[in-house]
């Protein structure tokens, strides 16, 4: 039982990481209609711009966040107006396959930083945590769990009451109709990368704290792909409930698969993810929150 | 029509002359039946340009060293799954992002049936001309098998969906030892033996001695021609218009009649097996099977193949399939042209990038370029050179 609840602690703890780069995926489709496979590079990105910024530049760790989450922003406004405005109308298929493109160029950017060592994170949580009874509790973690809880509490506000938040859910809801009322989809377009791309570095760090950043770190971005995909591809409380799904999914098959089900050999707790979408999708092909497609001839 | 009267002798007479393809004289793009238009080699043009290409294709052995043979027979390897990518992709209009996994059932599938009896991985010691149809027929099986899964889904849910099928499929890889020979081991890929002649030994033929190089480029360059003109078949059959129409629009598709599911299967079995055939033909060039070359890299590959090449054409294909197959030796040769590239793996000598950095990065940079400024392709960019010279001095 206690082995139970401390693997669901730790499961959600790293499942609100994947929350939030599932939130930045939910928030690009919504108002393009597009999945962005760059998010896990701009995740990458953001946590090697931190890790880079604490260790070599010596700066403090929370403004080296901010500073590589506003970096992350501003390069979200730039990829967006510089890659995707000129294909808007496309096909969204070719624009996914765009930023399939994109992620290959960032990754290869953020490698020629990280180089061929491990990088400390230089977050202050390091494996530092709480003993509560018999359980523990991670000091990254709970930081995570509290981060994300207040990043999405501030998205809803905006999305509630802000000008900005409401053209965004304007362009999400009609992007033509919206248009005829005054509102720029192109900025929000814009926004929403920006959004997303800002969301996305703050994940990185949590994935990257009490831990170290490589070249394969950009792979467990990937993980959100699932998450979103439980949760329904436009529901942001489906991406945030998929993306602490696929944690503890995830630690639960650490901690119990190869005691239960050995046959599926070692490590399978990493592409355990991807094993639930696939069951997920068969039963509901929207997602658990997804909005049904209508479809026209 | 269920109704249609047989036509009087004189006229059948004339149908069939005209489908032979009997044409005014001097009128070369006069099509005088619905068959002359669907032929294979429509136009003059094509005819000498394909018989061109095959004679050039059938020299150029003779003509460059072995290493550069090596890297044309892994363009045409590529090409054989690049045209599966396509027909399931381009053609049919299903993304997937899961041709790796049946690139890698294919490789293994050759490489367990042509291995050594008593190897230490799995190996049955048959002959390649069976393993090589059967490294087909058992990824075009397992995507038969799972098309009712992928047939539910459109779009970008589908991409994902087979993602995911990418990152089951590499975990396999890694874990059955026993066929694959896990991590960092890997197996020794097929073995192309056929009658008892080793295609990638030195041997004499007819008087004349062929490199290992130059006999893997004969038999690629083959499988490749013929599974080129299947695919063109396939493409301009029934089968071909069931698939654009459902490309085109899924539900007006269903409406006509076309039975979705059973078009969608077909399309995934077919790509599998392409790339099946691709994973062997591959892994007997290139001789060493790695488990973890089955990723998203390679799939990303291969869509990069089909968008620069040109979707929905299997000329294009070939095209993009030799491009990315050139790409790593161009990369090669580019820190002698511009020195900030460096050729050490860790920037020791202070360079910028290095090759394998640079090679990454064009893929993705030429994905998107190609896709924002040429959307069809290296076969777009060959349409626009010749409606150039065909209107040519008009402009159109």
């Amino acid at each position: 039982m206690t082995q139970l609840l401390q693997t669901l602690i730790s499961g959600l703890g790293q499942g609100a990481a994947y929350s939030l780069i599932a939130v930045g995926f939910v928030i690009i489709f919504k108002s393009t209609h597009v999945i962005s496979f760059a998010q896990p590079a701009l995740m990458a990105a953001g946590a090697t711009a931190v890790a880079l910024l604490t260790v070599q530049v010596g700066l403090n760790f929370y403004l080296a966040v901010l500073v590589a989450v506003v970096a992350a922003a501003i390069a979200g406004l730039g990829i967006e107006r510089a890659v995707l405005r000129p294909m808007v109308g496309k096909p969204v298929f070719i624009i996914a396959i765009i930023t399939l493109g994109l992620d290959v160029v960032i990754r290869v950017i953020t490698n020629r930083f990280i180089g061929a060592d491990v990088r400390p994170m230089g977050d202050p949580w390091g494996l530092e945590r709480w003993e509560l009874g018999a359980l523990t509790l991670q000091h990254r973690h709970a930081a995570a769990l509290i981060t994300t809880a207040a990043i999405l509490s501030a998205l809803y506000l905006f999305f509630r009451y802000s000008r900005i938040g409401l053209a965004m859910r304007a362009t999400a809801f009609d992007q033509e109709t919206s248009l005829a009322q005054g509102v720029n989809v192109g900025h929000m377009f814009g926004i929403s990368w920006a959004l997303a791309a800002a969301l996305a570095a703050v994940a990185g760090v949590f994935i990257g704290a009490g831990s170290t950043i490589d070249q394969q770190t950009w792979y467990v971005g990937l993980k959100a792909l699932p998450a979103i995909i439980l949760g329904g591809l436009d529901s942001i409380p489906g991406a945030v409930v998929g993306g602490l799904a696929v944690g503890v999914v995830e630690a639960l098959f650490a901690t119990y698969q190869s005691t239960y089900l050995p046959f599926l050999g070692s490590n399978f707790s990493i592409v355990a993810p991807y094993a639930l979408m696939l069951v997920v999708l068969l039963v509901r092909p929207y997602g658990l929150f997804g909005t049904p497609e209508i479809q026209r001839v | 029509m269920a109704t249609t009267t047989r036509p009087a002798p004189a006229d059948r007479a004339r149908g069939v002359r005209a489908a032979r393809g009997s044409r005014l004289r001097g009128r070369r793009d006069l099509y005088t039946s619905y068959a002359q238009d669907m032929a294979l080699l429509n136009t003059p043009g094509k005819r000498w340009g394909v018989g061109a290409i095959v004679a050039l294709g059938l020299a150029l052995p003779w003509m460059f060293v072995d290493p550069i043979l090596q890297i044309f027979a892994i363009g045409f390897a590529y090409a054989i799954g690049a045209i599966g990518l396509n027909l399931v992709t381009g053609y049919a209009g299903q993304v997937s992002l899961g041709h790796a996994v049946f690139v890698g059932i294919g490789a293994y599938t050759a490489a367990a049936l042509t291995g050594d009896v008593d190897g230490r991985q799995i190996g049955l010691g048959l002959q390649f001309i069976v393993a090589l149809p059967a490294a087909g027929v058992v990824a075009g099986l397992v995507g038969w098998a799972v098309s009712p899964v992928f047939a539910r889904f459109r779009g970008l849910y589908l991409a994902i969906v087979t993602l995911g099928l990418v990152f089951l499929g590499e975990h396999i890889f890694k874990e059955w030892t026993s066929l694959t020979g896990g991590l960092g081991a890997g197996r020794r890929g097929a073995i192309p033996e056929i009658m008892g002649w080793r295609f990638d030994q030195p041997g004499e033929l007819l008087g004349v001695t062929l490199t290992a190089n130059q006999q893997l480029f004969y038999l690629t360059l083959v499988l490749l021609i013929v599974f080129a003109v299947l695919a063109r078949n396939l493409a301009r059959s029934q089968v071909g218009r069931a698939f654009s129409a459902i490309r085109d629009r899924d539900i007006a598709a269903e409406i006509m009649g076309i039975k979705l599911s059973r078009y969608k299967a077909i399309a995934f079995a077919v790509s599998s097996f392409y790339a099946g055939i691709a994973g062997a033909l591959f892994y007997t060039v290139n001789t060493q099977i790695d488990p973890a070359s089955f990723g998203l890299l390679l799939s990303v590959q291969y869509i990069a193949m089909v968008l620069i090449g040109g979707v929905a054409t299997i000329s294009g294909s070939i095209m993009g399939a030799l491009f990315i197959a050139f790409l790593p030796f161009i990369t090669r040769q580019a820190p002698i042209l511009f020195p900030f590239i460096s050729t050490d793996p860790s920037l020791r000598d202070g360079g910028l990038i290095n090759v394998f950095q640079l090679e990454a990065a064009l893929y993705g940079v030429l994905i998107i370029l190609f896709l924002i400024l040429q959307p069809r392709g290296l076969f777009g960019l060959w349409l626009k050179v010749r409606n150039y010279w065909k209107g040519w001095p008009f402009s159109h």
